[in-house]
């Protein structure tokens, strides 16, 4: 079986079929949105969760897929970044940064939340790391619901809301604006900004993952003894894996505050944590097309089900027997419970070593 | 002739809780030499080799390498400093190839960090094609070529051993402290592991080696040291150490006349 990086390299040798398939590619995720919204405007939105998932595994990938560190907290950082671009355009504390500017911020602003995470954490592992980092996903949401008194920050469990939209060169990114006769509403215009987020991400994944540091998170995930014999400094190594999966979910974090227009803390629960590591780890732990795949499968299925459950029962049955909601869970604890029978290592395991064999052998 | 000296060891104490591992341990390595380190089980080798490598502090004594004093650093500090090792019970990345191990060997000698990675710099890509063909060169050294592409942890127990000497030789260090490299070896291999160390010394990296195969260390290394119970009981040219009656009781028991 060939590997996605060794499809790339047999494609970058053909350069027509490169291009051809490429186009292909884009022109589909370019109809993509206008075909969901001849569905019904309601898959845009469900599209545009989905990639934010994406890139919220994309980030968490580096820290449990890298380096092995296993973070259930890790909605905190989306929280985080949400919060920042939250409070920095809306009506809330009067101000309204452009979003260029507040994207930054909230990736940095989550960094050092992911340094602070990740300093006091640095000698704890497996299990020990777990129930510390959930209980740092809590304390964060706690801190979210409470910092209204004395000093009104977040506005408590109310949220924040009317959150400025995106607005490039005067595009408003919350209104229709229509081109070349073609509608393009709020959703759509944040599918496509997503989508070049995304394959931005993609990228950065792939190029950390065949690098020194890459090969150092590895390492570290593998044997931390021998890696810091090695020459490995493994608490700033470690410390970067933390910061840079956090800094992703910032970005996340902020995009998904300005599609939405409002956010509290209830979007940021234990269970949200949980839904992203189980897409990094029912995708495939490591490998970023994996992780992509398990992102998109588990925000999609639950919603098609959503939509099909209900009238399939009432189609047989005359009426409703089980909640969508219930029959989600069940399926969803079943594909989980079958993954670890049959596909241990998720449903596209990291096969980044085929590629290092073929250049052995050239040698 | 005087050897210069690379490694010295003064006065090393180490325990643990009640247990002493090691009481008063002074040796002296040279430049260029193989120093072997032997004695029973228990004698506190490893424990001496992970004084040494940072893992653990020494409770008194200092050590001296190639001029710096090195007590109380972190291992990766260490390794910056040109001492690199093995493991005893051989601890490689399993889930990383060949040729990976090798090339992590290279991270403390190499710069790139993580926006060199992302923006993949000329600089980054010109460091990464060097770690590339030093790694080679380095799985070639040890005769492990066309093993490059496999996982580590699939490789035989020799080669595995090989391995991880080429791992640590990625590090470029001046002493490479080998804890037991010829262990689970069958003779053919112990054979081919001589012939790789003595090439090592000669290509000029001093070697420290725990070895419990008598007939290797002998024959290969320019002087020993015997521990037994954490204390140093004899140390010498291997011909001098073999008829030593201390060694020889702490080997055999005292019932030998």
């Amino acid at each position: 079986m060939a590997t996605a990086g060794d499809r790339f390299e047999q494609l970058r040798s053909h350069p027509v079929a490169a291009w051809l398939g490429l186009a292909l590619i884009v022109a589909a995720l370019g109809i993509l949105p206008f075909a969901l919204a001849s569905v019904g405007t309601a898959w845009v939105r469900i599209t545009n969760l989905a990639i934010l998932f994406a890139l919220l595994s994309l980030g968490l990938n580096i820290v449990v897929g890298f380096a092995g560190l296993l973070d259930l907290g890790y909605i905190a950082f989306y929280a985080v970044g949400a919060y920042c671009y939250a409070l920095l355009a809306s009506p809330h504390f009067g101000l309204h940064l452009p979003f260029w500017a507040i994207l930054p911020i909230g990736a940095a602003v989550a960094c050092l939340f992911g340094v602070l995470l990740g300093a006091p954490t640095l000698k704890l592992r497996g299990d020990y790391l777990a129930i510390v980092t959930l209980g740092f996903g809590e304390i964060v949401r706690v801190f979210l619901n409470n910092l209204s008194q004395p000093v009104n920050i977040t506005n408590g469990p109310q949220g924040v809301t009317l959150i400025d939209p995106f607005r490039i060169a005067g595009v408003d990114f919350s209104r229709t604006d229509t081109l070349a006769g073609l509608a393009f509403s709020g959703p759509v215009k944040y599918y496509y900004l997503l989508l070049v987020v995304l394959v931005l991400a993609i990228v950065i994944n792939l190029r950390l993952q065949n690098s020194r540091l890459g090969r150092a998170w590895v390492a570290i995930r593998e044997d931390e003894v021998a890696a810091q014999a090695m020459g490995i400094n493994t608490r700033n190594v470690k410390l970067l894996a933390f910061a840079m999966g956090a800094s992703f979910g910032g970005v996340a974090g902020g995009i998904f505050a300005a599609t939405q227009g409002f956010i509290s803390p209830e979007s940021f629960v234990f269970v949200e944590s949980i839904m992203v590591l189980s897409m990094v780890v029912l995708g495939g732990m490591g490998n970023v097309w994996g992780v992509v795949l398990g992102a998109i499968l588990l925000s999609f299925v639950p919603e098609i089900l959503r939509y099909t459950v209900e009238p399939a029962q009432k189609a047989v049955f005359g009426r409703m027997l089980i909640e969508p909601e219930v029959i989600r869970m069940l399926l969803f604890g079943l594909a989980l419970v079958l993954m670890m029978l049959y596909r241990p290592a998720g449903l596209w395991p990291s096969t980044r070593r085929k590629r290092e064999l073929s250049e052995s052998d050239q040698t | 002739m005087q050897a210069e000296r690379l490694l010295e060891v003064r006065n090393i104490e180490k325990r643990f809780g009640g247990l002493t591992a090691l009481s008063d341990v002074s040796l002296t390595v040279n430049r260029g030499e193989i120093y072997g380190l032997i004695g029973p089980n228990g004698a506190g080798k490893t424990t001496l080799f992970n004084v040494l490598t940072g893992l653990y502090a020494p409770d008194l004594g200092e050590f001296e390498f190639a001029g710096s004093n090195l007590v109380g650093l972190k291992p990766y500090r260490v390794a910056e400093f040109g001492i690199a090792r093995t493991f005893q019970n051989i601890r490689l990345f399993g889930n990383m190839t060949a040729m990976e191990n090798v090339m992590v060997g290279r991270h403390v000698r190499t710069r790139a960090g993580a926006i060199g990675a992302i923006l993949r710099t000329r600089s980054t890509r010109a460091e990464e094609e060097a770690i590339r063909l030093r790694s080679r060169e380095l799985l070639a050294y040890v005769g492990l070529s066309q093993h490059g592409g496999m996982l580590s942890r699939n490789l035989s127990y020799g080669d595995q051993r090989r391995l991880e000497i080429a791992r640590a030789l990625a590090t470029e260090p001046k002493l490479l402290a080998l804890d037991e490299p010829a262990a689970g070896m069958n003779a053919t291999e112990t054979a081919e592991l001589r012939r790789l160390l003595e090439r090592i010394r000669t290509d000029g990296v001093t070697i420290l080696l725990i070895e419990h195969d008598v007939k290797l260390v002998m024959g290969l290394c320019n002087r020993v040291a015997v521990l037994d119970y954490g204390r140093k009981i004899a140390e010498g040219e291997p011909a001098v150490v073999r008829s030593d009656t201390e060694v020889i009781r702490a080997y055999l028991g005292g019932a030998l006349p």
